[in-house]
C-alpha cells in the first residue's frame, strides 16, 4: 500500500529485514548442526520452537498494542490436538489410556506434518471463536480475559482425561521435531509476521493501535482487524505447541501454564514488542543468556556438592537462579528501556547506504502530493 | 437433593461468611491499588507468601503467637512498600500492559527468591490449636477458625472504612481512586497516596496469609497464587472500579464456592475453577464494570 511510492532503495531496505533475521537464525542453526554438542543443539531447537510462539505473539501484541496472556491456552490445544492424530491407535493405548476405544478419534492416524497442521487448526478454530468476543475488549480487560481463558483451558485439560490423560504426563510420543523442522517453522513465522506487519491490514491495525478513533474515522474496522491478527497469532501458538509436543515427547497441562507464559512474554518485551526483529532478538538473547546462567548455576551447585573451598562459601543450593536473573532483567528493561532492546524498530540495511546511491529522500520525508 | 436441615444451613452460612470475608479482604488488597494505578498487581500473591514465611520465621522464636501474627502482617506491609518503591514507581506512568507485566516479573522474582533462599518444599509454621479445634454453639459444630476469620474480616473491613472516611490519607486515597490527576492537582502528593494504597494492600495480604496458611497448615513459594486468582475473580465480578465492588465480589464468591463445594457432585466440582474463570470472561464482556459500577464514568477504558 505504501510501497507504491517507494524507491528501489527503500524496497531493498525493507526486504533486508527478513533476510538479515533469517540469515542470523540460519547461522545459529548451522552452528548447532555442525557442532557435535547435543546440549547446544537442544538449546537451539527449543529456542526456535519458542521463536514460533514469540513471533506469533508479536503478530498480535505488536500490531494491536494489546497484551495477551492467553497464548499458552492455544499451545495446550495445539500440543494435544496434534498428538491425537500423530499417534497410532497402539501408541494411544499407552499415551492416552483413558480415551475410549470406540471413539472416532482413537482410530485416526496421520503423518507428522498433517498432524501439526490439524492440531494448529483446532487451536485456531477455538481461538477464532473466543476471539469474536475478546476483540471487543481493550486494555487491562483484554489481558484479564485472555489470562482467564488460559486458566479455563488449563483446568479443562487437567480434568478431561479422555483426551489429555488429566494431570498425569502423556508419555511415549515419537520424536518428530528436530533442529531443521523447528528452523523451517520459525523461518516461516518470521517471514509471515513481517509480511503481515507491512501489509495494508497490518498498517491499519498499527494505526488503530495509535489512535482507534482516528483510525475508525478513516474507515478502519479495528475489532475486525484485531480479530484477523488474533487468529494468525493463535495459529502459530498451535503450531508451536504441536512442535513442542513432538520434541519433548512427554508433557502434561502443567507444562503449559504461568511460568511458560511469563517466559515468552519476557522474550518479546525484552526484545521489543513493536517489531519482528524485537521478537527474534529477544528470543535469541533470552535463550542464550538462560543457557549460560543455567551452566553457571550447575557449576555453582557442583562446587557445593564436591565441597571445594569456594563451594563451602555458598549458603544454599542454587535453584531458580536463572528465573531470578530473567525477572530482574525484564524489570530493568521495562524501567530503563520500556520499548525493548530494538525500541520497536526493525533491523535493516542502514538507511545511509541506500541513500548515498539513490541521493533521494525516503518516501517518509517526501511531501505528500495528491494523486 | 434433600432439604438442608438447620445445623447444615448454619454451618454453611458461617463458613460462607468467613470465606467470603477472607475473599473480600483479598479482593480489597488488589482493588485499592488498581483503583489508583490501573495496576492489576499479580505480585499481590507474593505478599501473602511473605506473610506466610513471616509466620514461619517469627514462629521459631518464643514470642507469643499473636505477636508472631502481627509481625507477619508488618512484614507483608514492608514488602508491599518496597515493591512499590523499587519496581512500580519507575514504571508508574507506563501503559496498563507494562504495569501488568512488571507485576508478573516481580511475582516471579519473589517466588524464585523464596525457592532459592528457603525451600521449594512446603514448610509448616508453628500454629496455635485454634486452627484445628471445633466449638459447639447451640448444638451446631463450628470450626473456631471460621468464627475468628468471620470476626477478623468484619473488623478489618470496619477499620478500613473508618480509615478511608475519617482520616486525611483515607480521603486522599478515595479521591485518588476517583480521579488521580485531579487529586494531584489539588496538592496531594502522588507518592504518598500510592505508598498508602500499597501499605493497605500489604496489610490485607498479611491478614489473608494468616488464615490461608493457617487453614492449610503450610507455606511454600507459590502459596500466594490461589489467593491472587481468587482476589482477581472476586474483583472482576464485583467491579474493579470501586472498593464496595471488591467486598461484594468477595462475599458472592465465598457463598458460591461454599455452595458448590457443599452441594455439587464431586465430578462436576473438578471443573469449578474452569466455570469460575468462564464467568470472569462473561462478566468482562457483558458487564465490564462488574456488579457495582463507578458513580460516574471516568476516562474511557
Amino acid at each position: 500500500m505504501t510501497t507504491s511510492r517507494a524507491t528501489t532503495g527503500e524496497v531493498a531496505r525493507r526486504l533486508s529485514t527478513p533476510i538479515i533475521l533469517l540469515a542470523g537464525l540460519l547461522a545459529l542453526t548451522l552452528l548447532a548442526a555442525v557442532r557435535d554438542d547435543i546440549v547446544f543443539e537442544r538449546v537451539i531447537t527449543v529456542m526456535l520452537i519458542n521463536l514460533v510462539l514469540v513471533v506469533g505473539l508479536q503478530i498480535f501484541m505488536g500490531n494491536s498494542g494489546l497484551g495477551s496472556f492467553g497464548q499458552y491456552a492455544f499451545v495446550t490445544i495445539g500440543a494435544y490436538g496434534s498428538i491425537w492424530f500423530s499417534l497410532t491407535p497402539q501408541q494411544k493405548r499407552v499415551a492416552l489410556p483413558d480415551m475410549p476405544r470406540d471413539w472416532w478419534l482413537y482410530e485416526q492416524h496421520l503423518p507428522f506434518w498433517p498432524s501439526v497442521l490439524v492440531g494448529a487448526l483446532i487451536a485456531t478454530v477455538v481461538g477464532a471463536l473466543i476471539g469474536i468476543a475478546l476483540v471487543r475488549l481493550r486494555g487491562a480487560a483484554f489481558m484479564i480475559a485472555t489470562f482467564a481463558f488460559l486458566i479455563v483451558v488449563n483446568r479443562v485439560a487437567l480434568q478431561w482425561s479422555e483426551v489429555t490423560r488429566g494431570s498425569r504426563t502423556v508419555i511415549g510420543i515419537p520424536k518428530y521435531t528436530g533442529l531443521w523442522t523447528a528452523f523451517i517453522c520459525a523461518a516461516l513465522a518470521v517471514v509471515l509476521a513481517y509480511a503481515f506487519k507491512e501489509s495494508s491490514i497490518g498498517l491499519k491495525l498499527r494505526a488503530s493501535r495509535e489512535d482507534e478513533d482516528a483510525a475508525a474515522s478513516l474507515g478502519v474496522d479495528a475489532p475486525r482487524i484485531r480479530w484477523v491478527a488474533w487468529v494468525i497469532s493463535v495459529f502459530f501458538s498451535g503450531v508451536g505447541g504441536a512442535l513442542w509436543a513432538h520434541f519433548i515427547q512427554q508433557f502434561s497441562p502443567h507444562n503449559f501454564y504461568l511460568a511458560e507464559t511469563f517466559l515468552i512474554v519476557s522474550m518479546l518485551i525484552i526484545g521489543g514488542t513493536g517489531s519482528v526483529s524485537g521478537a527474534v532478538i529477544g528470543t535469541v538473547a533470552v535463550a542464550l543468556a538462560s543457557e549460560q546462567l543455567r551452566q553457571i548455576e550447575n557449576w555453582l551447585n557442583t562446587q557445593r556438592t564436591e565441597g571445594t573451598w569456594f563451594g563451602d562459601l555458598l549458603p544454599f543450593q542454587f535453584v531458580g537462579f536463572t528465573e531470578i536473573v530473567l525477572a530482574v532483567a525484564i524489570i530493568l528493561v521495562l524501567i530503563i528501556r520500556p520499548s525493548g532492546i530494538t525500541g520497536g524498530r526493525e533491523l535493516s540495511w542502514p538507511r545511509r547506504w541506500s541513500r548515498r546511491r539513490q541521493a533521494m529522500p525516503s518516501p517518509a520525508d517526501a511531501p505528500v502530493k495528491p494523486s | 437433593m434433600t432439604v438442608p436441615d438447620f445445623s447444615e444451613l448454619a454451618q454453611y452460612l458461617v463458613s460462607a461468611l468467613s470465606l467470603g470475608g477472607l475473599y473480600a479482604l483479598m479482593a480489597l488488597g488488589l482493588v485499592i491499588v488498581y483503583g489508583i494505578l490501573r495496576l492489576v498487581n499479580f505480585a499481590y500473591g507474593e505478599l501473602v507468601m511473605v506473610g506466610g514465611y513471616g509466620l514461619l520465621l517469627f514462629g521459631d522464636t518464643p514470642l507469643p503467637w499473636i505477636i508472631v501474627a502481627i509481625l507477619s502482617i508488618i512484614a507483608a506491609v514492608i514488602a508491599a512498600l518496597l515493591m512499590e518503591r523499587v519496581a512500580f514507581r519507575p514504571v508508574r506512568n507506563s501503559s496498563a500492559t507494562t504495569l501488568l507485566i512488571t507485576s508478573f516479573a516481580v511475582s516471579n522474582l519473589l517466588q524464585n527468591i523464596a525457592l532459592l533462599a528457603i525451600s521449594p518444599r512446603p514448610r509448616a509454621p508453628r500454629l496455635p490449636d485454634i486452627f484445628v479445634k471445633n466449638v459447639t454453639v447451640a448444638g451446631v459444630q463450628f470450626k473456631i477458625v471460621d468464627l475468628i476469620a468471620l470476626l477478623v474480616s468484619l473488623i478489618a473491613l470496619g477499620a478500613l472504612t473508618v480509615f478511608l472516611r475519617r482520616t486525611v490519607i483515607g480521603l486522599a486515597l478515595r479521591a485518588a481512586a476517583d480521579d488521580f490527576t485531579m487529586t494531584r492537582l489539588l496538592g496531594i502528593r502522588a507518592n504518598m497516596v500510592i505508598a498508602a494504597a500499597f501499605a493497605v494492600s500489604g496489610f490485607m495480604a498479611g491478614i489473608v496469609a494468616i488464615f490461608w496458611v493457617g487453614s492449610s497448615g503450610q507455606t511454600w513459594p507459590t502459596v500466594g497464587l490461589q489467593p491472587v486468582l481468587i482476589a482477581f475473580i472476586a474483583s472482576v465480578v464485583g467491579g474493579m472500579a470501586t472498593l464496595k465492588g471488591a467486598v461484594l465480589g468477595g462475599y458472592v464468591l465465598g457463598f458460591l464456592t461454599m455452595g458448590l463445594q457443599t452441594w455439587l457432585p464431586q465430578g462436576v466440582n473438578a471443573y469449578r475453577d474452569a466455570v469460575m474463570f468462564g464467568i470472569v470472561i462473561l462478566v468482562l464482556l457483558i458487564r465490564p464494570d462488574g456488579l457495582i459500577r463507578p458513580s460516574y464514568s471516568r476516562e474511557s477504558r
